[in-house]
């Protein structure tokens, strides 16, 4: 049996008396597109916050590649292999979306601190952010600021700076968010065909898409995961039926 | 070539225009003036690092303009009296050795105070770098070897080899000349894979996380790198006026510089120099009329931030857009 990518033990996080996080284990194995699902207030957020690196957990372990990283803030993750996207675009406002990438393009290939070559006319630089924007079909959008692009096109753009990063684990927290149903399943061929280039742990709302990628699914209530396994397993797990699938199963 | 190319190229030859025909014509008040822009638009430019790339208000770049200013004063009074500063090691005359010593003292001071304001983002750090420019204002007033209060005098223009820098017109050439270097410093770090993860840090600090590359490293760095050309920009302006004091290290002049920039265009590459040229012009011409010409200042400050936020360079060449 292969190692997980990423192996998270009993990880415990509260707020005041709200359990948050209440020992959760998941692991993440090598080509597996682990769903993460659950109602909203679940702590989905709270964990993806704990695995990126915004919050700190109160115990518990994560490893990533072997090594605990528990400790490490959000850039020392980003800088081992843990690509991210954001439940909420978060992208630099002014900047292009090539500049956008190319920012990921130059955080992988080392220091930042070079200060005198211009990165525009740097095709070290470019030309490897112009391949992940065709990648994710933004290609022509690629000179327009990140502000003014469409919500879709942010999303796309994420998945790009993601791309770029050359990571060796994915988190996207609700890559379908806000997206039509013709994006939703444009993304979802798309991550299809990620999952063989790095491991993907996904938090999704969007049924359809988790039901047609997982390969395993994880259910989270109340800090809690209540059931792992395939999507059939899940499909009839009591349990989950009651706590979430309810009516829509 | 862009509209903003075009305005700073303007701005830059106007600066070295006026000086040049008013020495012609024997008006050497003008050309007094002329530096004094070309000085505070040095200084402006060391903040813009900070401010405009980074968006790190710093409102105690007056403690390194002061520094770069007492550096200069502290040097020359040493070698004028002919005794040896510590270490036994002698004071100097000498420009370039003044300006490297006010570069350094700025850097190294700089990373402390940096290390820890920039623990703290908005109100915060606006107010810490306030305090450490006063800790080292308080302690310049009372410290009596070098003036205290009173200030210190240099009693001869410090040299720089092969000019007479006595005169006006040779002393603004110096000064015209490191400024348009501290600027072709500025655009160059504006493009480099520094300036894009400096800006992105403006931005959005938790994108640039997210690509791996630590936010605080990269202001710390910006920080530094902007108090040492301030702090050059001291160094000269002691110079012009052969006197440093503590009103250099005031938080007055911390305040003139944000002025400086958020009047010229903030970010933008001249904005500095264009803010320079509107303050000093209105400090002269309105401040021959009223004694209160800082009021009106205050009503064209206020007019620029709500109508005119890229500032006179916004005015004139259009919102900048770059990559």
């Amino acid at each position: 049996m292969a190692e997980p990518v990423l192996e998270i033990r009993d990880l415990k996080k509260t707020f005041g008396a709200l359990k948050a996080t209440d020992g959760v284990s998941l692991d993440l194995m090598p080509g597996e597109i682990h769903a993460l699902i659950g109602p909203n207030g679940a702590g989905k957020s709270t964990l993806i916050h704990q695995l990126s690196g915004s919050f700190r957990p109160d115990s518990g372990t994560i490893t990533f590649l072997g090594q605990d990283i528990a400790g490490l803030d959000m850039a020392a993750r980003a800088r081992l292999g843990l690509g991210r996207s954001f439940q909420i675009s978060s992208l630099a406002q002014e900047f292009s979306a090539l500049r956008n990438v190319m920012l990921a393009v130059q955080a992988r290939q080392g220091t930042s601190f070079r200060f005198f070559r211009p990165v525009m006319s740097d095709k070290s630089l470019t030309e490897p952010a112009m391949a992940m924007l065709k990648r994710v079909g933004l290609a022509e959008r690629a000179h327009v600021p990140a502000a003014e692009l469409s919500h879709g096109e942010r999303r796309q753009l994420e998945i790009a700076i993601a791309l770029a990063l050359g990571p060796k684990a994915f988190l996207f927290d609700e890559p379908m968010a806000g997206m039509g149903p013709e994006g939703s399943k444009a993304l979802t061929k798309f991550l299809d065909g990620l999952r063989q280039q790095a491991p993907i742990l996904l938090v999704e709302h969007d049924m359809d898409a988790v039901f047609a990628l997982a390969d395993r699914i994880s259910v989270l209530v109340y800090g809690r995961v209540i059931a792992t396994g395939t999507v059939d397993d899940i499909r009839n797990d009591p349990e989950v039926r009651r706590a979430y699938l309810g009516e829509a199963a | 070539m862009s509209r903003e190319t075009i305005v700073n190229i303007v701005l830059a030859l106007l600066l070295l225009a006026i000086p040049l025909g008013a020495s012609a014509m024997g008006e050497q008040f003008y050309v007094t003036l002329a530096t004094r822009i070309a000085i505070l638009a040095l200084a402006a430019t060391g903040l813009n690092i900070a401010l405009g790339l980074g968006g790190l208000v710093s409102f105690g770049h007056a403690a390194f303009f002061g520094l770069g200013g007492y550096a200069a004063g502290i040097l020359a009074t040493h070698a004028f009296n002919a005794e040896p500063l510590f270490f036994g090691l002698p004071g100097t005359t000498s420009m370039p050795v003044i300006w490297l010593v006010a570069i350094m003292v700025c850097g190294l001071v700089a990373l402390p105070i940096g290390a820890i304001s920039l623990r703290t983002t908005g109100v915060y750090f606006i107010m810490i770098t306030l305090a450490f420019a006063q800790m080292i204002y308080y302690f310049a007033i009372s410290w009596p070897a070098y003036g205290g209060e009173d200030g210190l005098s240099i009693y001869v223009r410090n040299a720089f080899p092969g000019v007479n820098t006595a005169q006006p017109l040779p002393y603004f050439l110096i000064c015209y000349v490191v400024l348009m270097a501290a600027l072709g410093l500025f655009w160059l770090l504006r493009g480099s894979r520094f300036g894009a993860a400096l800006q992105a840090a403006r931005q959005n600090a938790t994108r640039l996380s997210a690509v791996g590359i630590a936010p605080f490293n990269i202001r710390l760095v910006a920080f530094a790198i902007s108090a040492m050309v301030t702090g050059l920009a001291g160094a000269l302006f002691a110079d012009l006026n052969r006197f440093v004091s503590p009103s250099m290290l005031s938080w007055h002049m911390s305040g003139e510089l944000i002025v400086l920039i958020i009047l010229g265009g903030k970010g933008g590459l001249f904005g500095p120099v264009a803010g320079a040229m509107l303050y000093v012009l209105f400090e002269f011409a309105l401040g021959g009329i009223t004694e209160r010409w800082q009021f009106f200042l205050g009503l064209i400050l206020l007019g620029v931030v709500l109508f005119a936020r890229g500032g006179l360079l916004g005015l004139l060449a259009g919102k900048a857009r770059h990559g």
